[in-house]
């Protein structure tokens, strides 16, 4: 026994061995399953955890005296769990929440294609279909049990107390694939709402608020079994804030009917803050077609028009600014010493000067800087470039004064945007030395581009910049950068609309230009802005373009306790007297006096109904 | 001396092995808490749920173990032929008793409990098996001997089969590790492990094309397997014989050789190469062997046509003689069929489950897929789930230390055993633990195949653990007895 048994004894060892090679070989196995990667412990949460994501109510917006303009109305989404979704009556389904059976096909295909939906699962929730009205959500909910795996999902949509303000409100809509990939944050998903355009775009992130989450647990058969951690990691939703904005319901109502018929913008800033009482830009459309199923098909329908409704134009549109722009000529002159108050310059119906010739209408000649911004001489000012530009005794060469002049006109807010807070603003054009000498190969001079002097030729600036140019005048030198919200519920606005910018014009030389602009409303181009009882300081412009000329008013009111500055521009309107002045006129009138008079009412009326027919040429 | 050994055999007991079990024990309990545990549901203690029926079995356990311990010890010995021929007659009549579970009748219902007799037929068999090779004059190299031995282990094996049980009854099989040790040709052994690694690599990589050959990457793997096999055997059995020194460089010549043939020149199946090298180097083993008259020659020759043939039935048999749903389980086994909806089902689960667990484990029940029932059978065979999710990779890394420290400590003290009824009982003990660890943790990673069969300690059921104490304490109480019969 004891000899067989001795010469088998050596295989404990390999029976050992076999033991250890086996624990071995498993440990290696649950390193690979534990630690390796963390593909099992996702795959376990996405098992177990169902995450109810509880969307918190968008914040309001309201005017500058607290009247709601957006709010919230209850609607509904349709989900669906692919994997639950089985056996349902596609027929009953379709006719009971409207759609056709293609539609219902195309909607389920979308769900499972990853390119339209990445974060597709078989096991949670998808959207089916969004904002279901109240009265359809009825019908379909009755009917709830017989759709399979199909659930509701309670959301809001927005609501517009009024038909106004479309492009400064703007609105919110399904997420799109784009903003999904630029969400750093991820905070987005697939199906969810953010603001498009306006001020529901750029506060997006103070009025949606903060999604909340609750982990419940999930059985295999997915039932509910409670909190994960009795709610140790859920998050409450936190609601959006509220938006209060610097507009004026009213003024904006006013301001939207006088474009009617017309293409053009009206801005009117409060000077001492910045704020925008209103933001017209015609044509417009109603905000309330922006909501709900047929945002789509409005907005497609909005896109194709030719007149470009979707186009804010008060910040989108960039114009000559024309006449308007002789009072920056002139603020810069007097501060560089190329000109004083008195000094005079001759206009023979006009800028004539080695053969080059700027035409002016009738009027005393020479003349000095008051009467010529009352009168808009274009001569004047003419005079006061070409002196500046041809000036090498002080600059040394056209290029440095261009480079000065340049810089003064952007410290006054041109070339750049302003900065306001909503999306889509354009910079407008300032033309600098390298522009010229590229484009007249370095051989220019003061009288090459004497144009600029009044607004036209390269110059472009959008409406709200001519409008922040009324406001610096009216702060004597500097402005607040112009922004459509007044505050945010529990926030801060951003420091840069709590700044003063300077233009680097002293103050006393602002002092000539209110006196030019207070005189073209006594006895110069503005006369149709004198209104009774407000000292009100104006400056026309007649912008010329392609077409004819665009008619552009500029002023603020009262005079020496400015409350609000405008801009008005109408498209093709002609003459600065002809829309610009009696529309800004009513502005004012309107603001400072909370109405409007008998008489200022039937001009409201009138130039409501005043329509301008526009040609099919591209603008 | 002697007489007061026998009194106080508490005193000899291994206390390692006790405190192994105690530990065991104490971990499978509180597992099977995590595991049954249901939200909000906090008393483990009730006579109702699982937990406190478990607390009453490990109860009756431990006075099991108790009373085991103060038995005599001769009796194993002498009872050990009618506690077996017992439990056969008890495995007859089970299935016309039992009442079907789940499509098995294995179960007998005592009135206040189930009980699996074929837990304790093992414990019968290990005492049968140990009393035949303690015999005088029994050696395993003896064909009669070995079939009476084999004889013993088939009889209840193939009784369970007969109660649909078919991966208890596959327990059997860890014998042969014990007879292994007791002096069974390591090549039988060595055959029977050649032949699964055969099947595994042939079925799994049947389908896949070896680059640049039109042959498989299965049949072409597995061939070389036979070949180098082959060459090890000759090593072993038949050295310095210049066999190698020809069939070495041969064989590698004539592999490189085809290979780049097919990825150069003409693509073929190089396969064919390999089996003519291997049926060539039968028929010279069968030839040295008629030369020398040596029957080693000729079993390595069988070995190697016998694997050859194996390798080109198998395939065979899995698609021609397999039911479809057995050979669904073998290709989901292998990997070749990701369905986890349904067969796969079971082993993905408990894979997500061990994997979620991570290094430190999400806390004693924190466990999300098992307490959501994520799981199936989390407190019977996929108990080790819960303690990978529950406990992470340290305490599953710890509960197999705790196993292979039992097995090795079982080893050693078989090897101590004075008896050879000691040592082969021993010896069976340990092989059919192993293979229980082996196969179940294995099951549960996704490794082994899913054969319903416990973890020992851990999973819920009575017979289970009385099963395994009986086995053990019994070993416990013929280890305190060594030293009188010296």
């Amino acid at each position: 026994m004891s000899v067989s048994t001795n010469r088998f004894e050596v295989r404990k060892f390999v029976i050992g061995g076999v033991a250890i090679a086996i624990v071995v070989v498993y440990m290696v196995r649950l390193f690979t399953l534990q630690l390796w990667s963390d593909d099992y412990k996702k795959n376990a949460d996405s098992n177990a955890f169902r995450k109810d994501i509880q969307y918190p109510s968008r914040g309001l917006i309201l005017d500058r005296k607290g009247r709601i303009l957006v709010y919230n109305e209850p609607s509904y989404n349709i989900m669906v769990v692919m994997h639950e979704q089985r056996g349902v009556d596609t027929l009953d389904f379709c006719e009971t929440i409207g759609i056709t059976r293609e539609d219902y096909e195309k909607r389920m295909t979308d769900i499972k294609d990853p390119a339209k939906n990445p974060g597709y699962s078989r096991y949670t929730p998808q959207l089916f279909m969004a904002q279901i009205p109240a009265q359809e959500f009825s019908l379909f909910r009755e009917k709830l049990f017989r759709f399979r795996g199909f659930s509701i999902e309670k959301r809001s949509t927005r609501q517009y107390t009024g038909a106004i303000g479309a492009h400064i409100l703007g609105d919110v809509a399904e997420i799109s694939q784009k903003e999904l990939e630029e969400d750093s944050d991820h905070y987005y998903k697939s199906g969810d709402y953010i603001g498009k355009l306006g001020v529901e775009r750029s506060y997006e992130k103070q009025l949606r608020g903060v999604k909340g989450m609750r982990i419940m647990l999930r059985d295999v058969h997915g039932r509910t079994q409670g909190h994960y951690q009795d709610g140790r990691y859920d998050t409450q939703a936190v609601p959006g804030k509220n938006l209060t904005l610097g507009l004026d319901k009213d003024l904006q109502e006013l301001a939207e009917r006088l474009l009617t018929g017309k293409l053009g913008a009206i801005v009117a800033l409060e000077p001492q803050t910045g704020e925008v009482l209103c933001m017209a830009s015609a044509p417009t459309y109603d905000p309330r077609i922006m909501v709900g199923r047929d945002r789509g098909k409005n907005h497609q329908r909005l896109s194709a028009d030719k007149m470009r409704p979707l186009l804010n134009r008060a910040i989108m549109g960039t114009y000559p600014p024309g006449s308007t722009f002789k009072i920056t000529q002139a603020l810069v002159g007097l501060q560089e010493g190329i000109i004083d108050p008195q000094i005079s310059f001759p206009c023979s119906h006009g800028f004539n000067y080695k053969g080059l010739h700027v035409g002016c209408h009738g009027h005393a000649s020479p003349i000095n800087l008051v009467p010529a911004i009352g009168t808009s001489c274009n001569s004047y000012f003419c005079w006061n470039l070409y002196r500046m530009l041809s000036n090498k005794r002080k600059y040394g060469s056209v290029q440095a004064a261009m480079t000065k002049w340049k810089d003064y006109m952007v410290a006054m807010g041109y070339g750049y945007k302003l900065g306001i807070d909503l999306p889509g603003e354009r910079r407008g054009m300032i033309p600098n030395a390298p522009y010229y000498d590229k484009a007249y190969k370095g051989s220019w001079n003061g009288l090459t581009v004497i144009s600029i002097a009044i607004g036209q030729g390269e110059v472009t600036a959008t409406p709200l910049q001519i409008a922040n140019l009324a406001a610096t005048v009216a702060n004597r030198g500097y402005y607040m950068v112009p922004h459509v919200v007044h505050s945010i519920q529990d926030g801060e606005l951003d420091p840069l609309y709590r700044t003063k910018k300077y233009t680097g014009v002293d103050r006393r030389w602002y002092d000539y230009a209110v006196a030019g602009m207070r005189k073209a409303v006594i006895d110069g181009t503005c006369r149709g802005a004198n209104l009774p009882g407000i000292e009100v300081c104006g400056k026309t412009g007649t912008a010329q373009n392609r077409g004819h000329d665009h008619s552009v008013f500029m002023g603020f009111a009262p005079m020496n306790e400015p409350r609000i500055a405008v801009a008005v521009y109408v498209e093709n309107g002609g003459f600065g007297n002809v829309y610009g002045v009696p529309i800004g006129a009513l502005i004012i009138e309107q603001y400072l006096n909370g109405k409007l008079s008998e008489a200022s009412q039937k001009k409201a009326e009138h130039f409501q109904n005043m329509h301008i027919k526009y040609g099919d040429y591209e603008r | 001396m002697l007489q007061q050994e026998t009194k106080y055999p508490l005193l000899h007991v291994d206390w390692v092995v006790v405190l192994l079990y105690l530990v065991l024990l104490t971990c499978g309990w509180l597992s099977i808490c995590g595991a049954t545990h249901e939200l909000g549901d906090t008393n483990f203690f009730d006579w109702e749920v699982r937990t406190g029926k478990q607390l009453v079995w490990i109860g009756c356990a431990l006075s099991l173990a108790f009373v085991i311990l103060m038995t005599n010890d001769k009796h194993y010995d002498t009872l050990a032929g009618l506690f077996y021929w017992g439990m056969v007659v008890v495995l007859v009549i089970t299935p016309f008793v039992a009442k079907d579970i789940k499509g098995s009748r294995s179960w007998v219902n005592l009135g206040f409990c189930n009980i699996q007799p074929a837990e304790f037929a093992k414990c019968a068999t290990a005492l049968a098996v140990a009393k035949l090779i303690n015999q005088y004059g029994f050696t395993l190299s003896d064909m009669r001997n070995f079939a009476k031995a084999a004889g013993l282990i088939l009889l209840p094996m193939g009784l369970i089969v007969m109660q649909k049980e078919t991966g208890s009854a596959l327990v059997y099989l860890a014998f042969f590790l014990m007879f292994y040790r007791e002096g069974m040709p390591g090549c039988i052994l060595f055959t029977a492990v050649a032949a699964v690694a055969y099947f595994v690599v042939g079925i799994r990589f049947s389908e896949t094309e070896l680059p640049g050959t039109l042959s498989s990457v299965g049949e072409f793997a597995v061939l070389i397997m036979i070949w180098l096999f082959s060459l090890g055997m000759v090593c072993v059995y038949a050295p310095r014989t210049g066999f190698v020194r020809i069939f070495l460089p041969l064989g590698l010549g004539a592999v490189g050789g085809a290979l780049a043939f097919s990825r150069w020149i003409v693509p073929f199946d190089v396969s064919w190469v390999l089996l003519l090298l291997c049926i060539g180097m039968s028929l010279y083993m069968v030839w040295q062997s008629l030369g020398q008259r040596a029957v080693r020659w000729l079993l390595i020759a069988v070995f190697t046509l016998g694997s050859t043939a194996f390798l080109y039935t198998a395939d065979f048999a899995l698609n021609r003689v397999l039911e479809p749903h057995q050979r669904l389980r073998i290709q989901v086994l292998l990997g070749m069929n990701e369905d986890d909806r349904g067969a796969g089902y079971n082993v993905n689960q408990s894979k997500i489950a061990i994997g979620s667990g991570g290094l430190e484990g999400k806390g004693f029940m924190n466990g999300t897929q098992t307490k959501l029932k994520y799981v199936p059978e989390q407190d019977t065979d996929f108990i080790f789930c819960t303690v990978g999710e529950e406990q992470g990779f340290m305490g599953s890394a710890g509960v197999l230390s705790l196993f292979l420290l039992l097995i090795l400590r079982l080893i050693y003290l078989s090897e101590r055993q004075s008896s050879t009824f000691g040592r082969v009982y021993g010896y069976s003990v340990m092989s059919i633990l192993l293979f229980h660890v082996f196969i179940n943790i294995g099951m549960v990673m996704g490794l082994t195949p899913v054969i319903g069969i416990p973890l020992p300690f851990f999973s819920y059921g009575g017979s289970s653990l009385w099963g395994f104490t009986l086995m053990l304490f019994i070993f416990l109480r013929i280890d305190a007895g060594r030293k009188r019969r010296l």
